[in-house]
Parts: C-alpha cells; sequence; structure tokens
C-alpha cells in the first residue's frame, strides 16, 4: 500500500459512505478496519516525514479521519432513536404544576412578610429589602437543616428560581466544599452554583440598564 | 501452592513473554530533552491540532499505539486485549483510545506506574495463555496533569523545587506470547507505602520508599543482587527523589551505581523542570525509546525496570490527607541471539 493508492481509495469510499446507512454491518466492519489500517500507516510515514512531506501526510490523514467519523454517525443515530423510543417519559405536567405550587406558596409568603413589614412602619424600599433578607436567611437556614434539598425534589424550578432557591445555591456548595477545607472548599468553590448567575445576571443588568438609557435619551430627543 | 511466584511479592514468567514493539510519541518540550532523537513522533506544539490538551493527550496515546503495531505490522484487531491507564479523571484517555482501537479493554489506574502495571497485567495474561497479543499504552501531558492536579495553566505561580514536569507523551508496547524481541521474565507487584508525605508538590520523596520497599523485595524474593542487573530504572522519582532512594539504598547496604531514573533521564537540567519529569508518559517513553533501543544493541542484559505511582487526588490534597505511593517492577531482558 502506497500514498498514491491510499488517496484513490479515500476517493472511492466517499461514495460508499455516502450511502452508509444502507450498508451492511459486515461492509461497516470491513471499511471501518480499512480506515484503521490505513490511519496507522500514514501516521507512521507522517512521523518519519520532514517538513513539506509531513505536512501532506497530515492532510491525507486528517481525510481518513474525517472518513472514520462519519463512519461510526449511522449506527449512533439508528441506535439513539430506538434509545429515545423507550426512554422513560419525563413527568411534565406534574412538574410544571408542582413547581408553580411550591414556588407561588414562596411568592405568597414573601408578600406577607412585606406586607407585615409595611404595617409595622418601615418604608416601602426597606421593607423590600428586608423582606429579600429574611426569604435569604429561611432558604440557608432549611438548607442547614437539610430540609430544602428535599423541598426541591418536589419543587423544581419552584424551589430554585425565587431567592431562596439562590440562598440554597450559596449554602449547599459551601456545606459541600467545606470538606476539603476553608480555603481551596469553601472560598474557592462557594459560588460553583451560583457563580453564572452573578457573572450573567450582573451582565445582562448592564445590558439593559443600556438599553433603557438610551432609549430614554432617544424619547428625550424625540420630544 | 502457588507455582509461579516467587518469594512474597514476585512473579516468575516461564514462558518469558516478550515486547516485540514499542513506540513514543512527545510533545515539543521533551522532544527538545537528551532523548529527543530517539522518540518515534515529536509533536510541533501540545495541541496536536485539537483544541483541548484532554484530546491531544488522548491522541498521543492512541498514535504510539498506532505506531508500535504499525512497526510490528499488525492491525488493533490483533490485539487479544488491549491494557492502558492516564492520570486524567476516570482515565479518559484510555478509554476513548480503546474505543478507536475497539479492542478488548482493561482500564488501568496506577497513576505514574501504570506502565509498569500494565506490563505486569500483560505477563500475566500472556503467561497464563489468555492471549497471543497485548497491547500496553500510557500517557500523560502536562498541561491537563496541571489543570486538574494544580492550579490554571497560566497562573503566574512559583512552583517550588521540588515540583517536577508532567511529561507530554503517550508510550505503547505490544506484548506477544512467542516472538523475538525484549524478554519479560519476571513482575514484582507493589505495596503502598505512605511515609505520611502530604504536598503534592514534591511527589519524589513521597514516592522513594515505595521504589525501595520494591527493589528490596524484589531482591529477596529471588535472592538476587543488585550486580545482576544491568541498571535498575525507577518511573519517575525526579533529581530529588531520586538522590532521595541512593541515600535509602546505600544506608540498606546496597551499591548504588547502577540505579538510575526516567524523570533524571528525560529532560536537560537548563530545561528548568526543576526537579525533573514525571507522569504516566515519563517512564513509559523512556522505555519506549530509550531503554528498549539500549536493551535490543545488548548495551543492557537485563534492567530492572520499576514504575512508581503517587495515588493522590485533588480531593485528597485538599483533605489533607497523606499520599499512597506504590512501585512496580518489572524485568527485561535483551532479546536472545538465535
Amino acid at each position: 500500500m502506497d500514498k498514491q493508492a491510499i488517496r484513490e481509495r479515500i476517493k472511492e469510499r466517499e461514495a460508499l459512505i455516502a450511502q452508509n446507512f444502507v450498508l451492511a454491518e459486515q461492509e461497516m466492519t470491513r471499511l471501518q478496519q480499512e480506515l484503521q489500517k490505513e490511519h496507522q500507516k500514514v501516521l507512521y510515514w507522517e512521523a518519519k516525514a520532514k517538513g513539506a512531506e509531513k505536512e501532506h501526510f497530515n492532510g491525507l490523514r486528517l481525510e481518513i479521519e474525517r472518513q472514520q467519523k462519519r463512519l461510526a454517525l449511522p449506527e449512533q443515530i439508528v441506535y439513539q432513536s430506538t434509545a429515545l423510543r423507550l426512554a422513560p417519559k419525563q413527568t411534565v405536567v406534574k412538574n410544571v404544576v408542582m413547581a408553580f405550587l411550591v414556588g407561588g406558596t414562596i411568592c405568597l409568603a414573601g408578600q406577607v412578610i412585606l406586607n407585615i413589614f409595611l404595617q409595622n412602619g418601615l418604608a416601602e424600599k426597606e421593607a423590600g429589602a428586608a423582606t429579600s433578607a429574611l426569604l435569604v436567611f429561611l432558604g440557608a437556614f432549611l438548607t442547614g437543616l437539610g430540609y430544602y434539598d428535599e423541598l426541591g425534589k418536589v419543587a423544581g424550578a419552584g424551589s430554585i428560581v425565587p431567592i431562596t432557591g439562590f440562598a440554597n445555591s450559596i449554602v449547599s456548595s459551601a456545606m459541600e466544599f467545606k470538606r476539603e477545607g476553608f480555603v481551596y472548599g469553601v472560598g474557592a468553590r462557594l459560588f460553583t452554583v451560583a457563580g453564572p448567575v452573578i457573572v450573567y445576571g450582573t451582565l445582562v443588568s448592564i445590558l439593559v440598564g443600556l438599553i433603557y438609557f438610551f432609549i430614554n435619551r432617544a424619547n428625550f430627543t424625540l420630544l | 501452592m502457588a507455582q509461579k511466584k516467587m518469594g512474597k511479592q514476585t512473579l516468575q514468567f516461564s514462558s518469558a513473554p516478550v515486547i516485540t514493539s514499542a513506540a513514543a510519541v512527545v510533545g515539543p518540550k521533551e522532544g527538545q530533552g537528551p532523548l529527543g532523537d530517539k522518540y518515534d513522533m515529536v509533536c510541533d506544539d501540545t495541541y496536536l491540532g485539537e483544541k483541548t490538551w484532554e484530546n491531544a493527550e488522548q491522541k498521543m496515546m492512541q498514535y504510539s499505539m498506532e505506531l508500535a503495531l504499525e512497526k510490528r505490522g499488525l492491525l488493533p484487531a490483533d490485539l487479544d486485549f488491549y491494557l492502558a491507564g492516564d492520570l486524567l479523571n476516570q482515565i479518559i484517555s484510555a478509554n476513548y483510545t480503546a474505543r478507536f482501537l475497539n479492542a478488548p479493554f482493561l482500564g488501568l489506574y496506577g497513576a505514574c506506574s501504570t506502565m509498569a502495571e500494565g506490563l505486569c497485567l500483560a505477563g500475566i495474561l500472556l503467561e497464563g495463555g489468555f492471549g497471543e497479543r497485548i497491547g500496553v499504552s500510557v500517557s500523560s501531558h502536562h498541561d491537563t496533569a496541571e489543570r486538574q492536579f494544580r492550579y490554571p495553566t497560566e497562573l503566574g505561580a512559583q512552583r517550588p523545587m521540588t515540583a517536577q514536569w508532567t511529561v507530554t507523551g503517550g508510550g505503547s508496547c505490544v506484548l506477544e506470547r512467542i516472538g523475538t524481541g525484549v524478554k519479560l521474565t519476571h513482575a514484582t507487584i507493589g505495596k503502598i507505602k505512605d511515609m505520611g508525605v502530604s504536598n503534592s508538590n514534591d511527589l519524589g520523596s513521597a514516592m522513594a520508599p515505595a521504589a525501595l520497599d520494591t527493589i528490596k523485595t524484589h531482591l529477596e524474593d529471588l535472592g538476587r543482587k543488585v550486580d545482576d542487573y544491568d541498571l535498575i530504572i525507577t518511573g519517575d522519582l525526579g533529581i530529588f527523589g531520586h538522590t532521595l532512594l541512593k541515600e535509602l539504598m546505600q544506608k540498606e547496604g546496597y551499591p548504588v551505581e547502577r540505579l538510575s531514573d526516567c524523570g533524571v533521564l528525560i529532560y536537560d537540567p537548563n530545561q528548568d523542570t526543576h526537579s525533573g519529569g514525571s507522569g504516566c508518559g515519563c517512564s513509559a517513553v523512556v522505555l519506549a525509546a530509550h531503554l528498549m533501543e539500549k536493551l535490543h544493541k545488548g548495551e543492557y542484559q537485563r534492567i530492572f525496570f520499576v514504575g512508581t505511582g503517587a495515588l493522590l487526588s485533588p480531593i485528597s490534597v485538599f483533605q489533607g490527607e497523606t499520599i499512597p505511593c506504590i512501585a512496580h517492577g518489572v524485568v527485561l531482558e535483551a532479546p536472545s541471539n538465535e
């Protein structure tokens, strides 16, 4: 087998691979082994070659690797469709209802707390902040006692989305990684779950702020 | 009564399986080292055209196996078993390489002793008559190991003088029950030694006692002396660990002139690696490229190759655990002239 033969064989194989959905299993195996053999050979030449020659073999090898990937594909697709057909169904309706109920209850609790603060003479802004603080405390507290994960199992998004879920994500990380110490454990990994929320939350708030700013200015100049 | 076991931990392969082919693929830094022109393939960069270092490491392992097979004129389908391991979580380099080769696969983890562990197991399988041909591969990559075990690769941290440089490279051997090549006559399976070292930047001194234990047990098991070997070479103790091992051996009354270490041989002192090389790839590429050549030329008639592994994980380090270490040894003999 020399490089010219391999080059021609790659071309011939293109057609075969294009119709690989109808290829018999035996034929597939034969092609796979052939590709393996060629790959090995070209790699061996490439390792020995220098300069332009090496580039040349490298190109040839990449062609072979591309064909290898394409050949593996149909088998995977057929299998995955079978698996998909037999996969256990997600309980979407139940999940949505539970998320609504639990999430709604948490928000209702928040509203009740807010109203109590307002009635007791806090200004609206202060009452809002105090409510958030209390909810965060409750989320953290329940996490510490080991109840929040039980709630999350049933509620899904319902207990993740509210601010109590945010508290849960940080406290659970802190509890988990305390085992690796306060520096490399808690310190390094406190925001493992909440980190993306903070980073992209901040980023989006800046973007929205900018949009708001320019719309306001546009309105201003139009008027 | 076990018939093939000598003494406490040593196995005798009376059929003497042979390493018929070996290949090493390394990164640029290793290529610039003292053994640079002996490797089968030196890559231009540490990515090998891949998007991630993890993929690059896997390719190095795969290429080394393919080259070893090609040198012997074999195909992956000819392998009865494939034994491989690396340093990454869940030995992913080995898993993906085995996927490519499509051969019956047993994954190994012995940290940097994996090559020696693989050779021991291959010897057992071949001696037991369970197969004709076995492939053994290991790999490591400086950058994948750094990001898993230590810090982000671009972090401006100062490495202590005891730190070793993880070798970027993959090494593979093809072993056959019958054939001509370097003979595998004995294997000594090591025990865990933990002398209470917990500094992951000082693996050399953690592993030296394990190496000593295996070498001592081996010599006692077979009733041999150090002089029966042309070379006793440890895997990756590095410059500091090697010095320590020499000191320990001397204390026990052994001569140390024939002692060497792959981690010392692989880099030049001015390559700024501090204490030399480490990683699965270290002993594997030195074996495949350097030691095999010396055995084939007859410069060495018999060597004892001792892979040394520090079996730590990033989590165990952070939790303050000490480092359990192991060393497995295999006796390799020059091909007989027939």
